[in-house]
């Protein structure tokens, strides 16, 4: 009997070891021929731990279970009785029936450390076609396909990687950004952790197209698990020739090597990120040049987030057009969303671009677990706006997001139930900017502290007119000021702030504080 | 990355063994630096120079990097440290309802973390590399005995 518990650090973190370790000793105990498998999640967060046992019908599920509850869904099982926790057949549940997953298409299904199960999935069939039709064409089809840099930033990842292919250099390189340091979002670390020959094969297919043979991926500490998981795949990867000086067998060579970051948020800039591997303090550098002309260690380097490099083997093994036929304007394919914060079903939805916030958070997350009235999102991670639910029909989109003073960012949505206070939010964002500041340029080193000092006075209601002016200026000279995202885009949930939750900043708070 | 329980206290032969373990590595300062703190709770000064020395760099240079990183520190830690995640999803999942219960403990240290990627999961903590998600009142109570045991 195949049973598959999730060795997710999300389903860790509630009890799926517990729970394994329960099945592993009970069926023992019983005489069952018991197969556990450690998947990655479902991404299904409100249900985890979420055992699965193969039976006639599919994979059937029992939701939310402790280690004591494993013996009565053995029970279950073996009398074919009615449980509780029972959840039916996992594919058919709503959450995963309405999503369209190309990335996430075995996470949680296949097995994350057998390169079998990867293969019997899907699973190398990008990097061969690479192989068969050379470099050129390779970065022709991610060009074609539309796919945009899943970090942040939305830049095409095709022109990114003709530029890199076009630069002359001894040494090339392909860095994999792994340091998913936003709130609110987890799809990286779910990647590495669920699918990572899928993480591997990508870079692999990076390095061909742009003639580099050697890449890094850059773990963030946070994230021990995912180090392990990657660490381990990418050793069975090498006995496989999936990497190494034979790419399955033809001419090209590709090796990888993780690095481990330590706890710098601002890492997770690329040119940032460039310096810590380097070994050096992680400060940004100034573009240009760009990476792909000088990056890593003085060479070309293209540096893509996990999500980007993880859409790549689809892209290949499908062809541009499969990927660009979802999507809507110039957002193409699909985006692994994570719905997170105070969300009754929260985890990985991933779906083509142009569904609308409104039925991320409410018809798909259910609003939000506390049970009370949602009164704010953020989207993008601590640098991302905040949305009042008036503005849920914004679908998801690079540019409809763009033009809402927003942005997607690495897409995770956090939600806040009408207790949240929004000013202390603003003032949250300018602290965070302050504590992870690398120092580099002012407006960023300087701006956030005062920024927060400001934000202070407001909550303490001194001046607040004159206050709040004072901080619409400072944002003005933080956005284009600072030299990366962590200064430039701080204004963006501070202003939001204000602008759609106006009432938290203007209250009396000298009254409220003397009460 | 998180280092054991309790660490060992500090010897210069085992930094220089840990050096050495990453002789002719690019950029090899942060996987050395991140090795001495999980092997030793903390970089403590005098480790400095025999970094310095075995990667050609001034200590100026180390003692930048080490001062940079938040994971790094510079003083030994003896109690076990709990990190707890402060970000925006945890404080819209009520981490401020259960901070107090681990702020009040000193048998722990307690470290404010930005992001364990458990979002739809949290309140989160971390302790070594054990990850704990649904913290309410209890369970952050009985993280704290664990931990503190």
């Amino acid at each position: 009997m195949r049973f598959f518990v999730p060795g997710d650090a999300a389903a860790r973190a509630v009890g799926a070891d517990e729970v394994a370790a329960a099945l592993a000793r009970l069926a023992a105990a019983r005489g069952i021929d018991a197969e556990i498998v450690r998947n990655g999640s479902r991404g299904m967060f409100e249900l985890e731990p979420l055992l699965e046992v193969e039976m006639g019908e599919g994979r059937i599920g029992f939701a939310r279970l402790a280690a004591a509850d494993v013996a009565g869904v053995l029970d279950a099982i073996e009398s074919g009785a009615a449980h509780p926790s029972a959840t039916g057949p996992v594919d058919a549940l709503p959450f995963l029936k309405r999503q369209t997953r190309l990335t996430f298409a075995r996470c949680g299904i296949t097995d994350p450390q057998s390169i079998h199960d990867y293969r019997a999935h899907g699973g190398l069939k990008g990097l061969e076609r690479a192989i068969a039709i050379g470099p050129a064409p390779t970065v022709e089809e991610v060009l074609q396909s539309g796919l945009r840099g899943r970090g942040g930033a939305g830049f095409p990842a095709g022109i990114k990687w003709r530029t890199a292919a076009e630069a002359v250099a001894p040494q090339k390189y392909i860095v994999c950004n792994a340091d998913e340091g936003d709130s609110g979002t987890f799809a990286d670390r779910m990647v590495m952790e669920g699918d990572p020959f899928m993480l591997i094969e990508g870079m692999a297919i990076a390095g061909l197209a742009v003639g580099a043979t050697y890449g890094y991926v850059y773990i963030r500490s946070e994230y021990p698990h995912a180090i392990l998981a990657m660490r381990r795949a990418i050793e069975t990867a090498r006995a496989n020739r999936l990497l190494g000086p034979s790419l399955l067998g033809s001419d090209h060579s590709f090796d990888i090597e993780v690095r481990v970051g330590a706890g710098a948020y601002v890492c997770g800039e690329e040119t940032s990120l460039l310096e810590s591997i380097e070994g050096k303090r992680g400060e940004v550098r100034a573009k240009p040049p760009l990476p792909a002309h000088v990056g890593l260690f003085g060479q070309p380097t293209i540096i893509n987030n996990v999500l980007t490099l993880s859409a790549v083997p689809y892209v290949l093994a499908e062809g541009a057009k499969a990927y660009a036929d979802f999507g809507m304007g110039r957002s193409r394919g699909t985006m692994p969303i994570q719905l997170a914060g105070n969300i009754r079903n929260g985890g990985l939805f991933e779906t083509a671009f142009g569904i609308t916030l409104g039925e991320l958070v409410m018809d798909i997350g259910g609003g939000t677990l506390s049970g009370r009235p949602v009164r704010a999102v953020q989207v993008g991670g601590p640098l991302g706006a905040y949305f009042p639910p008036e503005m849920f029909d914004l679908p998801f989109d690079y540019e409809a997001f763009a033009a809402a003073d927003g942005l997607i960012g690495h897409a995770g949505i956090v939600v806040f139930d009408d207790s949240v206070d929004m000013a202390r939010m603003a003032r949250f964002a300018m602290e965070f900017c302050a504590v992870e500041s690398c120092g580099k340029c002012t407006p960023c080193r300087i701006g956030s502290t005062r920024g927060t000092e400001v934000i202070d006075r407001i909550l303490a209601g001194e001046d607040v007119a004159a206050n709040l002016a004072l901080i619409e200026d400072l944002c003005e000279t933080m956005k284009f000021g600072s030299l990366c995202a962590l200064g430039g885009f701080t204004p963006y949930p501070v202003l939001s702030a204000i602008r759609h939750f106006p009432e938290d900043f203007t209250r009396n708070r000298e009254v409220e504080a003397a009460i | 990355m998180a280092g054991p329980a309790v660490a060992q206290p500090w010897t210069a032969a085992e930094t220089e063994a840990i050096v050495a373990r990453h002789a002719g590595r690019d950029g090899a300062l942060l996987p050395i630096l991140n090795d001495i703190q999980a092997a030793f709770g903390h970089v403590p000064d005098a480790a400095v120079p025999i970094v310095a020395e075995a990667l050609n760099l001034s200590r100026a240079d180390v003692h930048g990097v080490l001062t940079f990183y938040h994971d790094l520190k510079r003083a030994p830690e003896t109690r076990p440290v709990v990190k707890l995640c402060r970000a925006e999803a945890c404080q819209a999942r009520g981490v401020d309802r259960i901070a107090p219960i681990l702020e009040g403990d000193e048998r722990i240290a307690l470290e404010t973390v930005y992001c364990l990627g458990l979002c739809a999961s949290g309140p989160s903590a971390m302790v070594g590399a054990r990850v704990v998600g649904r913290l309410d009142e209890d369970a952050a109570r009985r993280l704290v005995e664990e931990a503190a045991a």
